[in-house]
């Protein structure tokens, strides 16, 4: 087992992991309160993948990452105000309410996005390490990706270029055994991920992504790797996601126990006694840190409660740049008039009417949202809600 | 003034961008060392080195991806795609991430991004390299859609296109390429998207010719003067997102008809979506139905013979526009 680091990274790899966790459960928790919408996808259980990955990488290095990114970015240094904001769409969040729960970004802390369509992160990651490199920086981009992106052609492509055109980028599998709900055996030939960008000349190792220790180790010779050599490889991190897929996940495919058995790996509670036990930490510290996480996420959602919802006015704000011909670009022809867009001042009255009436169906009786998923299936009144607080 | 094909200007709006703006740089699929399918990148690696003229594998989706991830970190790519077909391989990337990021990251980060494609029928390639996806691409909000119809056109705007913060689909036509245009002399001004061409000035019917249409309308508009004394006024819209539609509507406002000229299908066409906004809002003005010429809705026949007949030619924009006039006279 690889050593501990020094006492002040412990604490800081404890305290990352710990806010993750309790940001997500309260994202839940929040869902459950239909104060967020859509598919939620909670990343309960990998966040000794996602710390681990972040704490080695330089300021300067890019992360880009799929649609279960809430803690990536907290990771990378967003304030968790900002991504319960964006949950809640909301005009402080991360996108100003137009991305939501898989479209986090923040550019200053050059996290690089969530996305919501499979693989579809792989070819904008390598241009990203394209333009890196055409610029003479030093930065690597840390491409994060799922088991079931490994299956798509964007995979193949991707793999393909970083390798023929020695790219800096280093892509890390978060390979958390289920493709939405189909196991990695059901779902890819070579069961074996670390191997599967082999043909394309890239080479992988595989990791334990619950120990945040070993995966600070492996992502860190993956970034030297890229950095100094232009070598791109893979690190397939085995880790597990508590909750289902989304929260509108029956989790029919898999059994209890299975969960129950990886959650005696738990990655934060395993690195504390860790920690403890080597005398690195104490349990003041450690409880320390789960009350400053407690504290930080009860204010998260206060923030996220408190901030406005978008203007409707603002409708078309951030689809072009805005260029000379200011607002031209954003002329929506929808009758009875064209909605001119970008200024307030140019959509038409009956425009913002509609806009109005149409808003006013966000409307919903507090605490009730109809599961995504399903709804529609049931008689009403009898239709199931989003998930229960214990686990889906 | 010197005279140049298409191919030529569009070459030197890049060459000159390139020369200007050390980001800008062209990658796709043959565009180096074989310098372009239809040898629009001819030169470019000579002047410009392998750093900056890129061959890439046949991997469409994946290339204007690595367009999109490297105009967000700083560049401006122009990435040529062989023909308007082969963009079906890249939707997904066009579409979910190049027009959607700028909003669903609200304007944190930006797509730059120039997506050069030919198309078009008239060389026998049959029905996977023949099409036109004007309307297609003009569906989807955060794109910039061009269709140049003149070498001066296709280099002022492929300059316009480079310098854009937004992501750019350019559709080029397969057989303008080979077309002699005057084009000014010297690092050409970029022309500014959404100002349409008046090509030819009339009092009795407009026409709108989109890409290759506009110089068939043209044609059509000279048969119309002197076989029926018919004053057709030719607009070429050379962007469709942005549309000009003010100088559109000003001309139907004027000639009280319209007819619209595309090669692409007809259901959910340019012509259809244009004939909507003018029967919305110059309805009180118009004389007679809006009248559209298209290609047929099949996939574009190998056969010369019936490729042709798939494809608008004068005679149909010749009959369409007296529709307009039947009983007038």
């Amino acid at each position: 087992m690889a050593d501990l680091p020094d006492a002040a990274t412990c604490y800081e790899l404890l305290a990352r992991m710990a806010l993750i966790r309790r940001f997500e459960e309260e994202a839940g928790r929040q869902y459950q309160r239909a104060k967020a919408g859509g598919f939620l996808h909670l990343a309960i259980g990998e966040e000794a993948t996602i710390v681990g990955t972040t704490s080695v990488m330089r300021e300067e290095d890019l992360l880009i990452g799929t649609y279960r990114t809430h803690g990536h970015a907290i990771a990378r240094g967003t304030e968790p105000k900002r991504v319960m904001a964006e949950l809640f769409g909301k005009v402080d969040g991360t996108s100003g309410g137009r991305g939501g729960s898989m479209h986090i970004f923040d550019a200053e802390k050059r996290f690089m996005g969530g996305y919501g369509i499979v693989g579809g992160n792989l070819p904008i990651a390598a241009g990203l390490a394209l333009a890196s490199q055409y610029k003479g920086e030093d930065a690597v981009t840390v491409c994060m990706f799922g088991d079931g992106a490994s299956n798509t052609g964007n995979f193949g492509e991707t793999m393909n270029l970083a390798a023929l055109w020695k790219l800096p980028i280093f892509f890390l599998v978060e390979n958390n055994l289920y493709g939405m709900g189909t196991s990695v055996e059901r779902h890819s030939a070579q069961t074996d991920l670390s191997k599967k960008a082999e043909g394309y000349g890239i080479s992988g190792t595989r990791v334990d992504g619950m120990d945040v220790i070993a995966v600070r180790e492996g992502v860190e010779e993956g970034l030297q790797l890229a950095r100094e050599e232009q070598r791109p490889t893979v690190l397939e991190a085995f880790t597990y996601r508590y909750r289902g897929h989304s929260a509108a996940d029956p989790e029919v495919y898999r059994e209890r126990e299975e969960v129950e058995e990886w959650q005696h790996k738990d990655p934060i509670e395993t690195f504390a006694r860790r920690c403890v036990e080597a005398g690195v930490l104490g349990e003041r510290e450690v409880q320390q840190v789960r009350d400053a996480a407690d504290e930080t996420v009860k204010a998260a959602v206060e923030f996220a409660e408190a901030s406005p919802e978008p203007e409707l006015a603002t409708m078309y704000e951030g689809l072009y740049a805005r260029t000379e011909a200011d607002g031209w670009y954003a002329v929506d022809e929808r009758s009875p008039e064209p909605h001119r867009g970008e200024r307030e001042d140019e959509i038409p009255q009956a425009a913002h009417e509609l806009a109005e009436a149409g808003a006013a169906y966000a409307e919903e009786p507090a605490g009730e949202r109809p599961n995504p998923a399903t709804h529609g299936d049931a008689q009403e009144g009898t239709e199931p809600r989003v998930s229960s607080e214990d686990g889906t | 003034m010197a005279e140049l094909r298409m191919r030529e200007a569009l070459r030197d709006a890049m060459a000159e961008e390139m020369r200007r703006d050390e980001s800008v740089f062209v990658m796709g699929e043959d565009v180096a060392v074989f310098q372009g399918a239809f040898k629009v990148t001819e030169g470019l690696l000579d002047e410009f080195g392998e750093r900056r003229v890129r061959d890439t594998p046949i991997s469409e989706n994946t290339i204007v991806g690595m367009g999109v991830g490297a105009a967000m970190n700083g560049l401006r790519p122009i990435v040529e795609l062989m023909t308007v077909n082969f963009s079906l391989l890249a939707l997904d990337q066009i579409v979910n991430h190049a027009a959607a990021i700028p909003y669903m990251f609200n304007g944190q980060a930006r797509v730059p991004l120039v997506i050069r494609m030919p198309g078009g029928g008239g060389h026998q390639l049959g029905p996977t390299h023949s099409h036109s996806f004007e309307a297609l691409f003009l569906q989807v909000p955060g794109l910039l859609v061009a269709c140049p119809s003149t070498p001066a056109d296709g280099k002022a705007l492929l300059k316009a296109a480079i310098r854009d913060p937004n992501p750019v689909v350019f559709i080029e036509h397969e057989s303008l390429y080979g077309t002699r245009g005057e084009v000014p002399e010297g690092d050409g001004e970029p022309l500014r998207f959404g100002e349409a061409a008046v090509r030819r000035e009339g009092e009795d019917v407009t026409i709108v010719g989109v890409l290759k249409m506009a110089q068939v309308a043209e044609k059509a508009a000279e048969q119309l003067a002197s076989e029926h004394g018919v004053g057709a006024e030719v607009i070429d819209p050379r962007t469709l997102r942005p549309l000009d539609l003010d100088t559109i509507l000003a001309s139907v406002r004027k000639t009280n008809r319209a007819v619209i000229v595309e090669e692409g299908w007809p259901h959910g066409g340019v012509g259809a979506n244009l004939a909507t906004l003018i029967t919305e809002q110059a309805f009180d003005y118009l004389d007679a139905p809006v009248q559209r010429v298209t290609g047929a809705d099949v996939h574009m026949p190998y056969s010369k013979r019936l490729e042709q007949a798939a494809i608008p030619h004068e005679e149909h924009v010749v009959s369409a526009a007296l529709a307009t006039l039947k009983g007038a006279r």
